[in-house]
This record gives C-alpha cells, structure tokens and sequence, in this order.
C-alpha cells in the first residue's frame, strides 16, 4: 500500500504494474488494449494512490460471476463500484468513461489492492462479469459507459444530487479525447458550467489515437484547451505520465466550475515496441507468432521485477 | 374540458414529495410545468435544448434516490436521445419519467413534431412501462403508478384544453383496462385521444343494435391485463384497435402479439397511421385525413359486420360525451 512519505514512488510502482499487467495479458490473449495502458497508466495510478478519497473495497477479492442484468426480478443485482470503497456521502466517487479501457482498470485495482490478479483470469469469459468493454457490473464501473460521451453528463447529475444533499465526497471522471468528438459532452460541459458544478474532475487522456487513427487525422478537436473554456470549464494541462504534475493540477482551486485536468500522454509509453505499429493502436493483436514472441522477450527483458499473475 | 390539468395537478401533488426534480428542455410553458418552477424553483432543472445530456443527467440524480420527471414533446425524448434512455436510464432500471408531450397527431407541428413510432420504441426497451393517460381523471392520477414503478416510465401526455371522459372516483390504474361499454359484437380497444373518438362511435352503434366490448388501454406496457385477453377472445365479428401511433409496434401491435401467442382466431382491424409520415395540421383534419376518426371506426365496424349502418358524420357529430355523465358512471367497471 501507500508510502505516505513517498506517494509518488507508489504511484510509479502502480503505474509500471499496470503496463505490465496489461502487456503480460495481450501476449497470453493475442490481443489488448495496451496503448491505453501506456498513455493512461500514471493517470489511473495516481488518481487512485493519491488523488482521489476512496474507503477499501466492498466487492469480493475474485469478482462474482454474471447475476443477470437490472430487472425488478433481481433484487441481488449489484454494480461493480464496491471496488472503489463505500458509497458514502464523505467519500469520493469515480467514473471511468471509455469503457474499452476496462482492462487498465482491473489492473488498476489488481495493483491498488482491490481485485485479486485471478479475477483478470475471467477477463472477456463467458459467464464473467470482468469483460471486455467495462459494464456497469464490472469491477470498478457504475453504470453504462460504453457507447462513449454519456458518462460526464451521468456524472454531472450525481455530483448536482451531492451539491444539493451537501455531500462532501467529490466525482472524478476519466475520459479519453476522441470522446470530445461527441456532441453530448459539450451539452454536458455546458450545463456543467451553467449550474456551477464544481465538486466535479474530469482527467482526459489525451494521447491523440482512436480507432481510425491519430485524432487529427479522424476528426480534429483542437484546440481543446480554449474550447473546454470556452465552454466554461477551468482548464489545466499536464504532462500525463507525472504524478507531480497531475497531483497538482487535481488541488487547484476551481470555485463555481468543473476542472478539467488535460493529461498529455504518448500512447507508446513504456513500450517502445509499439511505435511501430503507429498509427493503430487502438486495439492490439499480434500479427504473428513472430511478433508476439517480440513482446515476450521484451516483457522478459524490461520488466524481470514483475510478479507473474 | 378542463384546463392545464397536468400543471395544476403536479404542483398539488409534488408538494410534499421533495424527492420529485423536474427537468426542462426549453419548453416549460408548453408542458405544463411552468407553475412547478414558480412554486419549486429548487426542484427546477433547466436544462435547455440539449436532451442528450438532460437524459443522462436525469439517470445521475436518479442513482442518488431523486425522481426526476423530464419534461419535453414526445419526439424530442426518444429521438433525439434514444441511445440516452437506453443505457443512462433503462438498462440500469432507473426512476427517470419521461413526459413526452403532443403525442402522434395532437401536434399542429408536422411530421418532425409528430410522436408517430414512439410506442414502437420504448416499448422493445426492456424495463420501460408506458403509460398513455386518456382524459383528466387519469392525468391527475397517473402521478401515483408512475412513482410506484421502480424503474423509469414513458408517459404520452396531453395538455391544454383536457376533457373528463372518467369519473373522477375512478383513477387511473396501471395495466388495468378500463371498460367503456358491454357488448358481443366487437372487442375495441383505443387509447390516448382515439378513445373520445370511439365513445362517439360505440354511443350512436349502441342505437344501431351493435354492441360493443370497448376497453380504454392507459397502459401499453406491461400489456399483460387479464381482461384483456378476455375481451379479445369473446367477440362475435373481431377485434379493432384504435391509436394515435403508427399501426406497427403500438397497441395494434401488442394486441396482435397477444392473439397470436393465445391462438385466438379472431379478425384483427388495426386503425392508426398506416405506416406513414403526416404533415402539419388541425388535430380534427388530422384525425379525419389519416382515419383515425369516429366515422372511420364506423366505416371498420361496417367491415366487420358486413353491413351498412346508415351512420353519418352528422350523427357522430352529435354526440356530447361529457355530458353524458351518468352513462360513463354506470359502464365503468
């Protein structure tokens, strides 16, 4: 757990624990979500070492397998959100919005303490609720985040409920920058600022790739930053893979309006390998065996100190 | 007729339930929700128009045990923000309740106004209940099942100029048909507006000697009323549906689905918009050029039967459903 005296050498450790997770699970799977690990890791690692206030987790150590879906006949359903502690008024609540970095998640939690390495065994099985694109029943999630966009305006009506009951715990949200591609997240942006919602964070990932391609390229977003302010947000940028940097940005005052951290990332970060296959990166599966024994040996090579789940 | 019942209704009733948020989409006077604001200014949510992230805002608030009725035209809701509704609200069974406001021909606003295929949608979405309330007795008492409903609820809500076609002793109770008038004839079944338009129907049949079972539907989903699937199985000459929707996906629909699954061998007449678009118009032009009129119903009965009945339009023009309190007093079962 945390070093209170050195917080960010936790992080770090977290951080380089979920790029090897992730790249260990692509080699065994033939296949991942392993840029965004690489972009995202020092985000999710310090949001949850350091940043955010989160009690221990409530769920099962190995997640529970598939209960069936919401209905008025299964009142034992349960979201995965015990993983990020007790729903209480003092506690901070957090929304991971592109759900296909579901895997970056698990091993968030695998690192943090919260899941077991064994639960990333379920991962995208029948029967499991650890699957590919995070659901709301998966570890770590809260409601349907899938189809992008919807989760900040989701967000905003928890945190405008915890403005109005005077709940202290604050919302961070995670998303990634071709989610701003979408109209809904400017409609939320917009209400966001007009009610002066300021319990809320959001952290982009901003590591310029989507599935086409680079986000230039596909459909341009820029400039993201005098938009966001445009649209009434307090607006900072960081260099993404510094917990310093990110640490700060999260503590700035930002009276009467969201805060919206823009987390500049290299989605190669930490595995060189995968500049070669630029500019998609959005999914990774190994061409052939030849390729795939590439990763291995570099797995073995950089990351000895890793313990194999 | 009664006047703005739905706004004088939810102001009286949301008083004391601090729980109930009420959302705007820039259309606040036009759903009937402009006396909440002015009472309950903390309870009001404007939220201009962008219904996208209203609906996913809506789901927020619900998760943290408020009830948000969103407020908006009919075809705004789904529409615009179906994907919305689906994975904000219905999969996770949300309390959001959706008032959508000038269903199907009840708009003067034309083909992107008109709520056609809105049944059709919501009701393939699982969880979803939807409520269609047909005068004034079941505005002001549909407040009740649509918070007693765990999950979320599409209402087709009329407005302004309202008329009491049910006692006000006899509310609106969720998939709970509403007998209109006897009869061995036909089954009816209508909904919405088509139900002042088939009491005209039925009151100048029953003088022509034709009997008529007419259930007025408030629910379409769930449609599992046991009198329902009665009523369908009795009938001498078949069954009629009659709705302010498109003929496919609506109550035309669920009363196919039901005859089918309980190999009822019955006729079937569908009376709606028969898989077309409208256009901007009168309600009573509407209703007359897409048949979905009393005279129309005549016409359908006529089929049915096999006969002319000599019923003119004169004849169903006539008829003054309000007055006739007592009759509705004595048929409603």
């Amino acid at each position: 757990m945390a070093d209170k005296n050195n917080w960010q050498q936790e992080a770090k450790r977290v951080a380089t624990g979920i790029r090897f997770r992730v790249l260990d699970h692509t080699i065994r799977n033939n296949g991942g979500y392993l840029s965004q690990a690489c972009s995202a890791a020092e985000i999710l690692a310090t949001l949850y070492t350091h940043i955010m206030k989160l009690g221990p987790s409530t769920a099962p150590m190995i997640p529970p397998p598939f209960q069936g879906v919401p209905n008025i006949n299964n009142p034992e359903y349960t979201t995965g959100a015990g993983y990020n502690g007790p729903c209480t008024p003092d506690y901070d609540r957090f929304f991971l919005s592109p759900a296909h970095y579901a895997l970056v998640l698990y091993t968030v939690l695998i690192e943090t303490g919260r899941m077991a390495p064994e639960g990333l065994t379920q991962f995208n099985q029948d029967g499991s609720t650890v699957e590919m694109i995070g659901a709301e029943h998966s570890p770590g999630f809260e409601m349907m985040g899938g189809s992008l966009a919807q989760t900040l305006s989701q967000a905003g009506g928890i945190a405008l409920a915890r403005i109005l009951r005077n709940q202290k715990g604050r919302i961070w949200v995670f998303m990634s920058d071709g989610e701003f591609q979408e109209g809904q997240v400017w409609e939320a942006f917009q209400t966001l600022a007009h009610y002066g919602i300021d319990n809320l964070s959001v952290f982009v990932d901003v590591n310029g790739q989507q599935c086409d391609g680079e986000v230039k390229n596909v459909m341009g977003i820029e400039p993201l930053e005098q938009r966001l302010r445009a649209f009434g947000a307090f607006v900072l940028k960081a260099d993404g893979h510094d917990p310093d940097a990110l640490c700060t940005a999260a503590a700035a005052d930002h009276a009467d309006r969201p805060l919206v951290v823009l987390c500049y990332t290299d989605s190669c970060r930490g595995v060189p390998l995968l500049e070669q296959r630029r500019p998609l990166l959005h999914y990774v599966r190994f061409k052939n065996e030849a390729e795939r024994r590439e990763y291995a040996t570099f797995l073995q090579k950089h990351m000895p100190d890793q313990q194999t789940p | 007729m009664l006047a703005r019942v739905h706004e004088h209704n939810l102001v009286k009733w949301a008083k004391d339930r601090p729980q109930i948020v009420v959302f705007s989409a820039d259309l606040t006077r036009s759903t009937e929700i402009g006396l909440f604001a002015e009472k309950f200014p903390d309870r009001f949510f404007s939220m201009g128009v962008a219904e996208q992230n209203m609906l996913s805002f809506a789901a927020g608030m619900a998760r943290e045990g408020f009830i948000p009725f969103v407020h908006t035209f009919a075809v705004f809701i789904y529409r615009q923000a179906l994907n919305q509704i689906i994975s904000s609200i219905a999969y996770s069974n949300l309390p959001v309740k959706m008032f959508g406001f000038l269903p199907g021909l009840t708009t003067p606003g034309g083909a992107t106004h008109q709520a056609i295929e809105d049944v059709a949608v919501m009701r393939s979405i699982p969880n979803m209940v939807i409520f269609e309330p047909g005068d004034a007795t079941e505005i002001e008492s549909v407040l009740d099942a649509v918070v007693n409903t765990k999950g979320p609820v599409y209402l087709r809500m009329l407005r302004g100029e309202v008329p009491r076609l049910f006692p006000k002793n006899k509310p609106f109770i969720p998939d709970k048909a509403r007998q209109l008038s006897k009869g061995d004839d036909l089954t009816l079944l209508s909904s919405g507006i088509c139900t002042q338009e088939a009491m005209k129907a039925t009151a100048v049949l029953r003088n022509k000697g034709v009997t008529i079972n007419h259930l007025q539907i408030s629910t379409l989903k769930p449609f599992t009323d046991p009198a329902v699937l009665a009523a369908i199985s009795a009938p001498r000459c078949g069954v009629i549906t009659m709705e302010n929707h498109s003929i496919i996906g609506g109550l035309g629909s669920a009363a196919a689905e039901l005859m089918a699954e309980n190999a009822i061998p019955k006729r079937l007449v569908r009376i709606g918009l028969k898989d077309t678009f409208a256009h901007g118009g009168s309600r009573s032009y509407l209703m007359r050029y897409y048949g979905l009129d009393a005279f129309v119903l005549v016409e359908k009965i006529e089929g049915l039967l096999g006969e002319k009945l000599g019923i003119t339009e004169d004849d169903l023009a006539a008829v003054r459903l309000e007055s006739k309190k007592s009759q509705a007093t004595e048929e409603d079962l």
